[in-house]
């Protein structure tokens, strides 16, 4: 009965809007869906839009942490959008710093910071982008 | 509004007792705390915070308490409503209370920010814990 939350190809970019209360092992899945599918996609940028969620505590708040630093080896730049300010605040209390983590007020403006950072181009011409990012597959195309 | 009790009003609906036995369990318990923090009318941010807090205390329950229930209900001091939360396992207990209560320290591969964290985003926090079992009550007030 685990959800699963849905993870769109934009472009190079990938899009995650998160919509449902997070269990944990949801949030684990997500870990792994997203890295497979940046893996898949070469996508050079990742979109996560946590407006819808009401709390963020010390597990999604690694798991966002995690997303994050494990994108960038796999050449992608991640953003976190929408964050509530209640949530923000709250996250500060509990002592969570998300330092590596990149925010933007909304999907607007981090589709705007990706477009300005090198690898990304937004034609979608993958050929340069891929070219840039060369001996990445020795990560593996994991099957599935 | 008259009475002025430390304890649940009786004309309150009674404390709610739920299991937490399953990952499920965690997020059915913090939505019915804030289903709660939305009755005592607490803030944004404070509901925000309790129901973090709640979040990481069911957590430790089902994680390293191998399950047990929480305890919810509305609560009235005086003319201030609020929202008192009470998870209970019959696990191993905390080895090093001040070790866990400092932050940072996981036995289990985690953040270790729940304890920690939870306690600064209530107003009140009790912890007791042996090698029975464990148990935290926290309240969050109307400000
Ligand atoms: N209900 C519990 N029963 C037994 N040990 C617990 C319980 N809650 C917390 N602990 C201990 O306290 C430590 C710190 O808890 P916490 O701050 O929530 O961090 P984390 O859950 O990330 O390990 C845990 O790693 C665990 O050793
Ligand atoms: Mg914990």
């Amino acid at each position: 009965m685990s959800d699963r939350v849905p993870i769109i190809k934009i472009g190079e970019l990938l899009l995650v809007s998160i919509q449902v209360d997070l269990s944990d092992e949801t949030t684990v899945a997500l870990q792994e869906d997203l890295s497979n599918r940046i893996v898949d996609t070469g996508a050079h940028g990742v979109i996560i839009d946590i407006s819808a969620l009401e709390i963020v505590d010390s597990f999604v708040g690694r798991m966002l942490a995690t997303i994050a630093s494990m994108s960038r080896v796999l050449d992608a730049e991640t953003v976190v959008v929408g964050m509530r300010p209640a949530v923000a605040i709250t996250l500060a209390e509990l002592g969570l710093t998300l330092g590596g983590v990149r925010t933007a007020l909304n999907a607007e403006k981090a589709f705007d910071m990706l477009r300005q950072s090198a690898r990304f181009t937004p034609s979608g011409d993958d050929d340069a982008a891929v070219a840039v990012t060369g001996g990445f597959d020795a990560v593996g195309r994991d099957a599935e | 509004m008259p009475s002025a009790v430390t304890q649940s009003n009786p004309t309150e609906s009674p404390a709610q007792q739920m299991d937490i036995v399953s990952d499920a369990d965690v997020v059915r318990v913090r939505q019915a705390v804030r289903t709660l923090a939305l009755k005592a009318a607490l803030s944004i941010v404070d509901q925000t915070k309790i129901v973090t807090a709640a979040s990481e205390l069911a957590r430790n329950t089902l994680i390293h308490g191998g399950g047990g229930s929480a305890q919810l209900e509305l609560v009235h001091e005086r003319e201030r409503a609020g929202v008192r939360a009470t998870f209970i396992d019959s696990g191993p207990g905390i080895a090093d209370i001040e070790r866990a209560m400092a932050g940072g320290n996981s036995t289990a591969g985690g953040l270790g920010l729940g304890l920690s964290g939870s306690r600064r985003l209530v107003d009140s926090f009790d912890l007791k814990t042996a090698a029975g079992g464990t148990r935290v009550t926290v309240i969050k007030w109307k400000r």
